[in-house]
């Protein structure tokens, strides 16, 4: 009962990877007994379970989760909002009112507009409905300001980092409120467009170096010294 | 194709073929009747129906003058186009051929032309100027699976009824002379398809047995026994081993069918 | 229009292009060059280049070509006008609607359709310019397009024709040979599940002569799908090279 794969080693598509006595994790499936890649990623094993995680996918809505997405088009009892997956989002007119929508009444263009962002949680999803979003709850709703970024969004774990140090230590070095949407798409928000920029920097370098060692130090030593500059040409 | 099966009959199909049985109590490498009518179109210079069970295909050809191909000067052209006509199935919309109807078309071209069936350099009038051009139309009356060989069977026995118009050529000129004779032709391919149902082959599937069939190849088989067209349709895939088995079988078959046609 | 030399192949058993009977024409495959789309692909298979690219999933437009319980493939092959001898008509021609339909029925069975109902992928093939095999091509770079776009797959789909020249079975036939040889089998192949997913043919073969050619092509098949997976790795590992 053999693996055929190093740990952390690059696989692509097809790649025979255990055979025997595995189980397929994410990203890999199994036919006679054989487990394979089904995505180019980064193959591992947790015990028996074989994994690939994943360096190019798409988002798959799941309930709960918090996402960030655009207003696609105003409909006449709500909004379909892209929250950049295969699956369109929908946003009852009544979630956001909070309470019964009058159509003789109100006017949602001028609640949200297409091109509005807004920060959203899955409420409902399943095979054969389009996902359902709300934004009653607190933290949720339309984003007035700063800067949004797209990731893979198999990415967004490594930006959070362990038990969410990467995200902490940006926040903390750049001074920016950031809201990760599991769906890849992230907003930043600062005091002024620097901060911001600095954020965003980290986080592409992230995305681009995910799958390296020793990521937290140069991210760190990458903050340093973006900030050393930007105070060199303040002074 | 749309899918009008119920699971339970696709089901039912899936284990009949597993035992080796289908619904109609054919053997999985047995046809169903085969009857051709030829010369049915008068206003034609060669027609034939066929029945494969309930599939019923009617093939028209015309023979008009033309221009030769640039790259084939001393040749005749030979053109095979198909319609999937709406009588023939509810789903078969009108309109511009789709890839279904093209797919057919060039399968059906393909087999004639590769075995160069039609002796195409008796066809040539004048070298670079004139030539008649084989018009092969198949029409599609009835629609119960397994197109690609009927189509090809009733295009064969269609161009074996076709009569050519006799000719002479006057100061430069084409004038029609009273009296036919026969398209030349050199060689009779049979096309034979073998569709996949999970990992049995069977030959000439029905309509239902189609909307089950995972992939079909289809292989054109000349009167030496060689294959002289392939083409691989649906969604699915075969083995090499299973390519080579499909391959033993349209031969098998073809020779079959060649002893009934009397080709 | 050329005269048709006597001899495609020389008495040295070397072809017009000095490729020896089972060789491959130079191949070149790049990953992710086409910023707008979510997945693409370039391959260069002798003189052939092409692009591919690859969108989705995503929702069906026209929407009521979705399906309830799968995810659809839709191809379109596709030939620039400037891409051969004489210019093309950029309308679809009758080869061009079945050669989109042959490859997007060679890549269906890479794909887990069952996992993303109702949705789409749109892969679209420009050939710019040809030079025999594209539909052979167009598949292998199509493959890498929908890798790239992330969309889940059980292997790669890698196509390589061989075919009779003279007398002779020979690999990857380039545009002379095409036109001018015995017969061509294009074939598509995923190579860790022995699975043929495309296989044509035309021209005329003994049942001897097509199993040498199909198991020829299997080969050449086998040979670019090592150089497939590099170039989807060398997309993927450049980040790598960050850390030494």
């Amino acid at each position: 009962m053999p693996t055929f794969f190093e740990k952390k080693q690059l696989v692509t598509p097809g790649e025979l990877l255990a055979e025997g006595d595995y189980l397929p994790g994410e990203n890999t499936y199994v036919e006679e007994n054989k487990i394979f890649a089904s995505r180019i990623g980064l193959v591992d094993s947790d015990n028996k379970k074989v994994n690939v995680v994943a360096l190019r996918a798409f988002y798959v809505p799941k309930v709960g989760d918090i996402v960030i997405g655009t207003v696609a088009e105003v409909g006449f009892n709500g909004w379909t909002i892209d929250i950049k997956s295969p699956y369109t989002a929908l946003l009852r007119a009544s979630d956001v009112l909070s309470r019964p929508f009058k159509p003789q009444n109100d006017e949602l263009s001028q609640v949200l507009n297409a091109g509005d962002l807004i920060v959203a949680k899955i409420a409902s999803y399943d095979r054969a409905h389009d996902p359902q979003l709300t934004v009653g709850e607190p933290g949720l709703g339309k984003i007035t300001r700063g800067q949004i970024l797209r990731v893979t969004p198999t990415k967004i774990p490594r930006v959070i980092g362990r038990k969410g140090s990467m995200i902490s230590m940006i926040k903390q070095e750049t001074n920016c409120q950031i809201i990760l949407g599991l769906n890849g798409v992230i907003l930043v928000t600062g005091k002024n467009p620097e901060d911001e920029e600095l954020a965003i920097a980290a986080i592409r370098k992230i995305e681009q170096e995910s799958h390296t060692s020793g990521l937290t130090d140069r991210i760190t030593q990458l903050l340093k010294e973006k900030k050393a500059k930007v105070e060199e040409k303040l002074e | 194709m749309s899918s009008s099966i119920t699971r339970v009959r696709l089901k039912q199909i899936e284990e009949l073929i597993a035992k080796g049985q289908r619904l109609d109590e054919r053997g999985l490498r047995d046809y169903r009747e085969i009857k051709i009518e030829q010369g049915l179109i008068e206003r034609a210079e060669g027609s034939a129906r066929v029945l494969l069970g309930k599939t019923e295909i009617l093939v028209g050809v015309k023979v008009e003058t033309g221009e030769p191909f640039p790259d084939t000067p001393n040749e005749g052209v030979q053109t095979v186009n198909a319609e999937l006509v709406p009588i023939a199935s509810p789903n078969f919309e009108p309109g511009p051929p789709d890839e279904n109807s093209i797919e057919l078309a060039r399968v059906v071209d393909r087999g004639i032309r590769e075995s160069k069936a039609i002796d195409t350099l008796k066809l040539c009038i004048e070298p670079g100027k004139k030539v008649f051009v084989v018009f092969v139309d198949v029409y599609v009356l009835n629609h119960d699976g397994n197109l690609i060989d009927a189509s090809a069977l009733a295009a064969m026995a269609a161009l074996l009824n076709t009569k050519m118009p006799n000719y002479e050529i006057k100061d430069g000129e084409l004038k029609i002379k009273q009296g036919y004779t026969p398209l030349p032709m050199k060689s009779h391919p049979i096309t034979v398809t073998v569709g996949k149902i999970n990992n049995s082959l069977i030959v000439d599937p029905g309509l239902e047995e189609e909307q089950v069939m995972d992939s079909r190849l289809s292989m054109a088989v000349n009167d030496d026994g060689n294959i002289c067209a392939i083409q691989k349709g649906g969604s699915g895939y075969f083995t090499p081993q299973q390519i080579l088995e499909a391959s033993k079988i349209a031969q098998e078959k073809a020779a079959e069918l060649r002893k009934k046609l009397e080709w | 229009m050329n005269e048709k030399p006597e001899k495609l192949i020389d008495k040295k058993g070397l072809r017009l292009d000095g490729r020896k009977a089972d060789e491959l024409r130079p191949l070149k495959l790049q990953v992710g060059v086409l910023p707008n789309a979510d997945g693409s692909a370039y391959i260069e298979h002798g003189k052939n280049k092409i692009l591919a690219a690859a969108f989705g999933p995503r929702e069906m437009h026209p929407k009521h070509l979705a399906q309830a319980d799968r995810m659809v493939l839709r191809c379109r092959y596709h030939m620039a006008p400037f891409s051969v001898q004489e210019r093309k008509s950029p309308a679809p021609s009758r080869r061009e609607v079945e050669l989109s339909k042959v490859i997007k029925e060679s890549l269906e069975p890479a794909l887990f359709h069952e996992l993303y109902p109702r949705t789409g992928v749109d892969v679209f093939v420009e050939v710019l310019q040809a030079d025999g095999g594209t539909r052979c091509a167009s598949i292998t770079a199509a493959a890498l397009a929908i890798a790239d776009a992330g969309v889940p797959m059980r292997d790669l789909v890698v196509a390589c024709a061989a075919g009779k020249v003279d007398d002779t079975i020979v690999l990857d036939l380039y545009d002379a040979e095409d036109k001018l040889g015995v017969a061509d089998v294009p074939v598509a192949y995923m190579p860790s599940l022995n699975a043929v997913t495309l296989l044509q043919m035309d021209g005329i073969l003994t049942p001897a002569e097509f199993e040498k050619a199909v198991n020829m092509a299997m080969d050449g098949c086998r040979k670019i799908y090592e150089l497939q997976k590099e170039a989807l790795k060398t997309k993927y590992m450049v980040v790598k090279e960050v850390e030494e």
